[in-house]
């Protein structure tokens, strides 16, 4: 049985693009210091505003703005509670998940059986998102490793004490590293209501967010790591149902799980590696998810 | 989306723990179990509308309560020992992967009374029902073979269980019956409800050639990707009547309604007692959606007679000769396929290439 490769990457960049775009968002998040688990309740709200805007005005340009404004709106929740409350980061991204999740299946119920407009092509028959997507990654990689605010956000992250020190706004680089998150999660949830699954359906990004997260730790914070985390997750789903379509007898247990168990492989090499003393590559942050408190 | 569960079973206590206990003609508490939300448009959704109808027929003498998006699993006991423990006298789980769950609850709980849907064991207190999809799935399998253009049908699959591989043969061997030269693609997805998976694998089958699919998850997306390829489909557990004329040509709805007022009333009259039935298109728990116009006029009357005589007891969809994928026989000239044989179906019938999974 042959499958085309070709169509199978095009399947693939279809599905690793709304967990490519939450991913990118949640490492700018966590390198700022910060462990929003909220990813998926965010990924929802953009599912849900998104498709309701574009719905309305026909345009899905406008639908992905819209997702990005709600997906910020929402995670600005979490930067309130987390930054000025200082609550824990953890309980309060699974609360704003069972929020999001909530909130949508309330707010959803009229857009139930709508249809969502076409998407613009893009270049070689690609929309636009997943262009987007693509061109973000080194776009958040320059941020991080070039731009002077970029170094700010990694300093934060690193050691909001030492940065604090220094004379920059902790909080206020959070927020906004909480925000962007949001917004890029909001857009990856839209991806899946207007372009993957063409409708709005109650719970519908079903765990994206879960993977996105994995993904920035199988990444080991690197956005280009993000991108290869992305196309293996979303590339071991399509493959296997291509495998399956075209009649091959696959392990779909085993391949669902490989994706899985690569994140836990990365994450033995390295403390492995340090163990044995050799530094090297980019771990967690050091400040990631410590509340932060000025004391002067 | 266990923590939605979570809060929902913790809101069931607390109404549960805010009722005076003295109560003593209290009304009868009635809770189902849902494995996904009440908005998935299939399968669920149908189930609910089933809840609304019990509530409207016995009014003031029933309380309804539903916890949805359970996952099948560890988390499935809990949510049902919450309910039996918050004062439910009756509780309905409606999905297969809930089986062993609600035995195992049930077990505890000798004075509450369980309904499982498409599962095979029962109990005392542990009644059984299900709906005979395949008689239904007969009738899209005529449409599908007269339809594809192609010559490949597709069928998006949930889990290998016997109602999905009945499904999947009755299916075939339907859209064979009208059109020899039928290829049949499968997909397992699964999940019963994922709308990104579903479309994804909805748009594998298409990429394979796939004109016509059927599915057997529980969302719309399927529908909503073959729209966008210019292939059909047909409503699945729901009329899905959003996708009418065209992808949706038809559909296989499940009326749980007149099965749950039933067993309510039993309850609440003391007449209730655990059975195991399987009721299909001849009682009215399984439901043909209006063929559209998309279909042409004698491939309808073809479907919808095949349906009557399905209804009548004329027509047994798995009538022999058949043999299995593997070429063994099965059923000889004549003999249908005993309730038995399909409440354990895990084989193909000859004629589908796709490798059962094990």
């Amino acid at each position: 049985m042959m499958i085309d490769p070709l169509s199978v990457f095009i399947l693939l960049l279809g599905a690793a693009t709304p967990i490519l775009f939450a991913g990118l968002g949640e490492l700018v998040v966590e390198r700022a210091g910060v462990l929003n688990l909220g990813v998926e309740g965010m990924m929802i709200g953009g599912a849900l505003a998104g498709f309701a805007v574009a719905h309305a005005s026909g345009s899905t340009a406008l639908g992905f703005l819209a997702a990005a404004i709600a997906g910020a709106a929402l995670s600005m929740i979490f930067a309130v509670l987390t930054q000025f409350l200082l609550s824990n980061q953890v309980a309060t991204g699974l609360a704003l998940t069972l929020f999001g999740l909530g909130l949508t299946a309330m707010f959803g119920k009229p857009y139930e059986g709508m249809k969502a407009p076409a998407m613009m092509p893009g270049p070689l028959g690609l929309n636009w998102m997943i262009w987007l997507g693509i061109a973000l990654v080194p776009l958040v990689w320059w941020f991080l490793a070039r731009a002077q605010p970029g170094l700010i956000l990694r300093a934060v992250g690193e050691n909001h004490d030492a940065a604090h020190g220094l004379g920059y706004p902790v909080r206020r680089v959070r927020i906004l590293a909480i925000g962007f998150g949001g917004a890029l999660a909001g857009m990856g949830g839209a991806y899946i209501s207007i372009a993957t699954v063409l409708q709005w359906t109650e719970g519908m990004t079903a765990g994206a967010g879960w993977i996105a997260l994995a993904i920035v730790v199988f990444a080991q914070w690197n956005p280009w790591g993000v991108l290869a985390g992305a196309w293996l997750f979303g590339g071991v789903t399509v493959l296997q149902l291509r495998l399956q379509a075209a009649g091959v007898a696959v392990p779909v247990q085993l391949l669902s799980m490989a994706p899985y168990l690569a994140t836990i492989i990365v994450l033995v090499l390295i403390s492995a590696r340090q163990k044995f003393g050799r530094s090297g590559g980019a771990a967690a942050p050091g400040s990631l998810g410590r509340p932060f408190h000025a004391l002067r | 989306m266990n923590r939605r569960t979570l809060l929902g079973s913790a809101a069931a206590l607390v109404a549960a723990s805010a009722l005076p206990a003295f109560a003593q003609d209290e009304k009868l508490k009635v809770g189902f179990i849902y494995v996904g939300p009440v908005g998935d448009g299939g399968w669920t959704y149908q189930h609910d509308l089933a809840r609304q109808a019990v509530e409207k027929e016995y009014g003031d003498r029933v309380q309804t309560t539903f916890i949805e998006s359970v996952p099948e699993g560890a988390d499935a006991e809990r949510a049902i020992t919450q309910l039996a423990l918050s004062g439910h006298k009756l509780i309905f789980t409606t999905s297969f992967g809930f089986m062993d769950a609600t035995i195992n609850v049930a077990k505890k709980f000798p004075d509450v009374k369980f309904e499982h849907a498409t599962g095979y064991k029962t109990a005392e207190n542990v009644a059984t029902y299900d709906a005979r999809f395949y008689e239904g799935r007969a009738v899209m399998g005529t449409i599908a073979g007269r339809m594809t253009k192609s010559n490949k049908i597709g069928y998006i699959g949930s889990f290998p269980i016997p109602e999905v591989v009945q499904g999947i043969n009755s299916s075939y061997i339907h859209a064979k019956k009208v059109n020899p030269d039928v290829e049949m693609k499968v997909v397992w997805a699964y999940s019963w409800f994922d709308p990104a998976k579903e479309a994804d694998a909805a748009a594998a089958l298409i990429a394979e050639g796939v004109d016509v699919i059927l599915q057997h998850t529980d969302s719309t997306a399927p529908l909503a990707k073959a729209q966008e390829a210019g292939a059909i489909g047909f409503g699945q557990a729901s009329d899905m009547a959003a996708f009418k004329p065209t992808p949706r040509v038809s559909s296989i709805i499940d009326n749980w309604a007149p099965y749950y007022v039933k067993r309510v009333g039993e309850v609440l009259d003391g007449s209730w007692t655990s059975h195991s039935v399987w009721l299909g298109i001849g009682d009215g728990e399984v439901e043909i959606g209006e063929i559209t116009e998309a279909v042409p006029a004698e491939v309808k009357e073809e479907a919808l007679a095949l349906k009557d005589r399905i209804a009548s007891g004329e027509y047994h969809p798995f009538t022999g000769p058949l043999k299995k994928q593997d070429g063994s026989d099965w059923l000889a000239e004549g003999q249908t396929a005993s309730d038995q044989d399909l409440s354990s179906m895990n084989f193909y019938v000859e004629g589908i290439t796709a490798p059962m999974p094990k």
